[in-house]
């Protein structure tokens, strides 16, 4: 595969990097990603990897743009109120870069379906607002040995991990099961910069990026810790768990599982 | 005794439990922290039985999901 002058053009900042260069943006071109969750995370990680040239993207979500969205997931815009998130989502990024292949899904990512549909991807980025998501989303990749980026956000902070098969623990090493749907906090609405959202998930692109050149270290072992208000990222370094339910010695969890949604987050029906 | 908590030393009287670490750091849902010390992550189970040496690192980590609902 050679470039066409338009690819060196598009490409040249990538390409000028040594670490990249015209493998890696090769690989890049190669590259599918698939990020479940076309929100806050979703979108800047979406929109990162169309500009950089991620040859396929993957788009999940079952919502429709709602107008309180629009302060944070950047990759939907006022007319696209009411439409189906990975439409709007997929229009802008073919508006960014005709080169992508975007593929949809939308409706809700279950224990049913998650296993297709991460199998054809190289790479997970878990963008979603929900545990039963989160750790949907964790367990099935852990069991389809596929790399994922996991991340979160509140208020002024945030966080992100790396899972490499074979590499450092998981994201129920770290939590081994998600709060009960009933948890009173639960469902207590909260709020968010949208810029918080654009750091992370920005960061999650980065990790995305960086796998499918090969380059640099993963984040994995390590979950980098963002506090906005005091500008503080910390790296805190763990371990796998041996008892953990999904990687560890004796693993109970071999295929993935539904947890019941907090009702306040049942706001879309499968498609 | 000496704890490194998050990132910053502080004293701490002896013979502590990671419970009681919890109280003392004021921890507003420990029912759903996870706890590291020194990189090891410690089960919920023994979080009342596992006591705290002088010098240890300890990390709390929390729950954190899209960002529009409260957990803790």
């Amino acid at each position: 595969m050679s470039f066409t002058d338009s690819q060196l053009e598009r490409y040249s900042r990538n390409i000028i990097l040594k670490e990249v260069g015209v493998r890696g943006q090769k690989k890049l071109l190669a590259g599918r990603v698939l990020i479940i969750g076309a929100g806050g995370l979703g979108a800047p990680a979406a929109m990162y990897l169309a500009a950089a040239g991620v040859g396929t993207i993957g788009l999940a979500d079952a919502d429709v743009v709602d107008l309180s969205n629009l302060q944070r997931q950047i990759i939907h815009a006022t007319s696209d109120v009411g439409a189906p998130k990975v439409i709007s989502a997929k229009e802008t990024i073919e508006a960014l870069n005709p080169e992508v292949t975007v593929n949809t899904l939308q409706g809700l990512v279950t224990s049913e379906n998650i296993m297709t549909l991460i199998e054809g991807y190289d790479f997970v980025i878990d963008g979603t607002d929900n545990f039963p998501a989160k750790f949907l989303i964790n367990d099935a990749c852990v069991i389809g040995a596929k790399a994922f980026s996991h991340a979160g956000i509140i208020r002024f902070q945030g966080q992100l991990i790396t899972y490499i098969p074979g590499q450092g623990p998981c994201y129920r090493c770290l939590f081994p099961s998600p709060p009960p749907p009933d948890a009173v906090p639960t469902c207590r609405q909260a709020g968010v910069i949208g810029a918080m959202a654009g750091v992370i998930g920005s960061l999650q692109a980065m990790e995305a990026i960086k796998y499918l050149c090969g380059i640099g270290t993963p984040l994995t072992s390590n979950l980098l810790t963002y506090n906005a208000l005091t500008m503080e990222f910390r790296k805190i370094k763990v371990a796998k768990r041996s008892t953990c339910q999904v990687c560890g010695h004796n693993p109970t969890i071999v295929k993935p599982l539904d947890y019941e949604i907090a009702a306040c987050d049942l706001k879309s029906k499968p498609a | 005794m000496e704890l490194t908590i998050s990132g910053t030393t502080k004293t701490f009287p002896d013979d502590l439990s990671v419970t009681e670490l919890l109280e003392a750091e004021q921890v507003a849902t420990p029912q759903y922290v996870t706890v590291s010390i020194n990189e090891e992550l410690v089960d919920q189970g023994s979080f009342d039985s596992r006591k705290l040496a002088s010098g240890d690192k300890v990390e709390f980590l929390y729950f954190m999901g899209g960002g529009t609902r409260e957990l803790y």
